[in-house]
């Protein structure tokens, strides 16, 4: 195993509301303002549009509509058809041609209209984007970003609803990005754009319009309302292979991505176990150094995602953390993540590992 | 510079555009309307190479006063046709009754296919029992035909306790085995190359089935698409690959799925296909075209494929509203009209169906629609947390539970 092991280089706690500059050494100070994870993304696309003309963005009703959940929406009118377009239902061709693209110097954002639909162009990423620096020793890159609505909790159903990251993450060449807030989810979206590796960029849909911490019953909480909505309206980034410790804590190590992020924060206020909550954003390659170091500090370890449980993500992490902290453990790693069924649209809420079930994984992990 | 470079402006990306955006008019020269009866109607046994002409012409039957005309005109009852015409209206009352139901929050989900309705129903009609259609989410027409009880549909949108699906897909998307209605798959275009190999596997065992494939205009541009073509032809598949041409992908108009300047019926030629494209809101052209591709295919005279050429006049689905990309108008100014009109103007005019029958029919499936409804809402609804149980989830990932998954039903404490 060869991993970079890449300590985090910003703070991890984000910026605190109310504070309206935000600045980064070598940067002028930049102003903030509350944006939803959907406004957040789209300024990262017009940030780079604007800074950098081999920009392009495409992807299945993505130019004139400005897309199913509205990420480009304005886009195409600010920058034109031949740079932000509509894209033909093919997913294998939308892929290919961001290879394509990236050969010649471009840099592709193309969106995935559903990471359950992202099947289709397999073969492109895995046999063509992920290697094609390796086998062409360097001659060519792929340097595309391929971002993608995942995870559940609106109703989707089988098809609207999977969390494929552990597909990509398997593949080597492919880094695999998942950010949990606005102000993550633009910076990590310039810093994949800016990358030239090809980057799985995966957008927990159910966070596009607020943080969900697995209480369907409760009413939606907004962005504006949540410290990380808060973000700068320039171009920053928030570096790759780098986690953020979301809630520190001394008792339990949790390794989690995404939706699950806030799940976990839910979880632990209600079983009252001091949970250290690891943000990982970058699941592969990832930051091994902070969660090896929370884990030494706690002793113990719960991973928890969305996604299906076996042969999951979370099985890599498991791993890592048996190889790296075993004489720190003091108790066997707890998982908590999807059933091993396909996502079903009437038992949305029974499938979904909500707090309940993360708070006994919890208290599973702190026993013995 | 290359010395073969020529003195021209530099390239550049075409991406192009339809022809009507919001606020404007759409001018539908495009689709090359020519009048009915105007086509010629070869014999089923023609070779594919001979008939290139018609996937850029189109099938016409009804003239503009519902008279029926010229060589496609198809030999069919009057009882047939008021058949149909029952069919399509059923499937309009249907779908708005469920979309009303949609906004109530009642159905969590739901796609319409107003417009097409002719298309779905006459098709119904030309097949025979036992052929297998392998539909999108916008054949909801086939299950009128079929005369699927409505109840066993609305429990399905419903999410409901007798839902035969349990509750695991979205509404719509249905499978009704014993109508010959395959299961319908969320992921565009995986179907018609499986309808593909159901008709090898008829051709296989020396059967007398056929199958019929559905796919949007959007669809077809992924790769499935062209693999089922070029399979359907190889074997020579009694295989009928239906082109929907509705025009709109949601947002995306149909020369970005490469309609521009050609046909998705010329998608065919290529492939040696024999290939139609047909008034798809003409009920005889579709019943008359559906005919001509079921007879070539029972007599192992291979594929065909046809492009109907429609008008999706309501949204994608409810989570889509098409006044932000196209014309609010666009339907009234569409030039193929509304099919159940057409079919109407039709009956009436051979004596066969009258104002006041269409009055008292439509009464007559508003209720029976309505009742159905009540009786699906009375087995409760997703909204009112009367779905299957949770323990039903971990059912028919395999044939057998394994260890692992009756653990995790344990665990769930189902
Ligand atoms: C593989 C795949 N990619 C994308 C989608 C998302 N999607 C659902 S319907 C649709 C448009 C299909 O348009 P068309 O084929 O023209 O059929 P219509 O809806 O007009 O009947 C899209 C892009 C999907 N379901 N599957
Ligand atoms: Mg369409």
């Amino acid at each position: 195993m060869s991993e970079k092991y890449c300590p985090p280089q910003e703070p991890s706690v984000p910026p605190s509301r109310g504070e309206k500059l935000l600045g980064r050494p070598g940067e002028s100070l930049q102003k903030t303002t509350s944006m939803t994870m959907i406004q957040a993304l789209r300024s990262a696309m017009d940030v780079m549009l604007e800074r950098d003309d081999n920009v392009v963005v495409f992807g299945e009703d993505v130019g004139y509509f400005g897309g199913v959940f509205r990420c480009t929406e304005g886009l195409q009118k600010k920058f034109g058809s031949s740079r932000v377009f509509d894209t033909p239902i093919s997913e294998s061709g939308i892929v290919g041609v961001a290879v394509g693209m990236g050969a010649y110097g471009l840099r592709p954002v193309a969106e995935i209209q559903f990471a359950d639909y992202v099947y289709p162009a397999t073969d492109q990423i895995v046999s063509e984007a992920a290697r094609l620096r390796y086998r062409s020793a360097g001659e060519f890159i792929a340097p595309i970003t391929l971002r993608m609505p995942c995870g559940g909790g609106i109703y989707g159903g089988q098809t609207h609803s999977q969390s494929p990251e552990a597909y990509f993450t398997h593949v080597c060449g492919l880094r695999t990005v998942m950010p949990s807030n606005p102000y993550d989810a633009k910076g990590l979206l310039i810093a994949s754009i800016e990358n030239n590796d090809p980057v799985i960029f995966l957008e927990p849909k159910r966070l596009y319009n607020g943080p969900f911490d697995g209480h369907h019953d409760k009413p939606v909480v907004p962005w504006s309302q949540h410290p990380q909505g808060e973000v700068p309206e320039g171009y920053y980034t928030v570096p790759l292979e780098a986690a953020a410790v979301y809630r520190p804590g001394n008792e339990l190590t949790v390794l989690t991505y995404g939706t699950m992020v806030f799940v976990a924060e839910a979880a632990a206020m209600e079983s009252g176990i001091d949970a250290e909550i690891i943000d990982l954003r970058s699941l592969w390659p990832l930051d091994l150094d902070t969660i090896v170091n929370s884990v030494k500090k706690t002793g113990r370890c719960a991973v928890v995602h969305e996604a299906t449980r076996s042969s999951g993500f979370g099985a890599e992490l498991t791993a890592l953390v048996q190889e790296h902290c075993f004489y720190h453990l003091e108790a066997p790693i707890e998982r908590v993540a999807g059933w091993d069924t396909p996502y079903p649209h009437a038992q949305e809420w029974a499938y979904f590992p909500g707090p309940a079930r993360v708070a006994e994984g919890f208290k599973r992990a702190m026993e013995k | 510079m290359s010395k073969n470079a020529p003195a021209c402006t530099p390239l550049r990306l075409h991406v192009p555009e339809p022809t009507g955006r919001p606020g404007q008019h759409t001018d539908f020269s495009y689709l090359h309307v020519t009048p009915a009866g105007a086509t010629r109607r070869p014999p089923v046994d023609t070779q594919p190479a001979a008939i290139g002409d018609l996937a850029f012409a189109l099938v016409r039957v009804l003239d503009a006063d519902g008279n029926a005309v010229g060589p496609w005109a198809p030999q069919i009852t009057p009882e047939r046709l008021r058949f149909g015409l029952r069919a399509m209206l059923k499937t309009r009352i249907f779908d708005a009754r469920m979309l009303i139901a949609q906004r109530q929050k009642k159905i969590s989900f739901y796609m319409q296919c107003l417009g097409e309705e002719a298309i779905s129903v006459a098709h119904a009609l030309a097949l025979d029992e036992g052929d297998m259609c392998f539909p999108t989410y916008r054949q909801q027409g086939l299950l009128m035909a079929r005369e699927v009880p409505l109840v066993e549909l609305i429990c399905q949108l419903l999410s409901n306790q007798r839902d035969p699906l349990k509750g695991r897909q979205l509404p719509v998307l249905y499978s009704v085995r014993k109508a010959g209605f395959f299961s319908i798959s969320g992921n565009l275009a995986t179907q018609v190359v499986q309808a593909v190999g159901w008709g090898m596997a008829a051709a296989i065992k020396g059967d007398t089935k056929i199958a019929s494939a559905w796919i949007g205009d959007g669809s077809t541009a992924e790769a499935d698409f062209h693999t089922a073509l070029v399979f359907a032809h190889v074997y020579r598949a009694p295989v009928i690959i239906n082109v929907v041409n509705n025009q709109w992908a949601i947002s995306t108009f149909q020369a970005i799925a490469g309609g521009e300047g050609t046909t998705f019926a010329a998608r065919g030629i290529g492939s040696g296909i024999a290939s139609l494209r047909v008034d798809g809101n003409d009920f005889l052209a579709v019943y008359a075209a559906s005919r001509w591709a079921a007879e070539r295919a029972r007599c192992n005279l291979g594929p065909t494929l046809i492009e109907w050429v429609t008008y999706r006049a309501g949204g994608h689905s409810t989570s889509d509203d098409p006044t932000k990309y196209r014309p609010a108008d666009d339907w009234k100014n569409f030039p193929l009209g509304d099919p159940l009109e057409r079919l109407k103007q039709h009956l009436i005019n051979i004596g066969a169906w009258s104002e006041e029958e269409h009055q008292s029919v439509q009464k007559e499936l508003e209720a029976e629609v309505a009742a159905a409804l009540k009786e699906a809402e009375s087995y409760g609804s997703l909204a009112d947390g009367h779905v299957h149980s949770a323990a039903e989830m971990f059912e028919d990932v395999y044939e057998e539970m394994p260890e692992h998954l009756r653990r995790q039903r344990q665990e769930l404490g189902v």
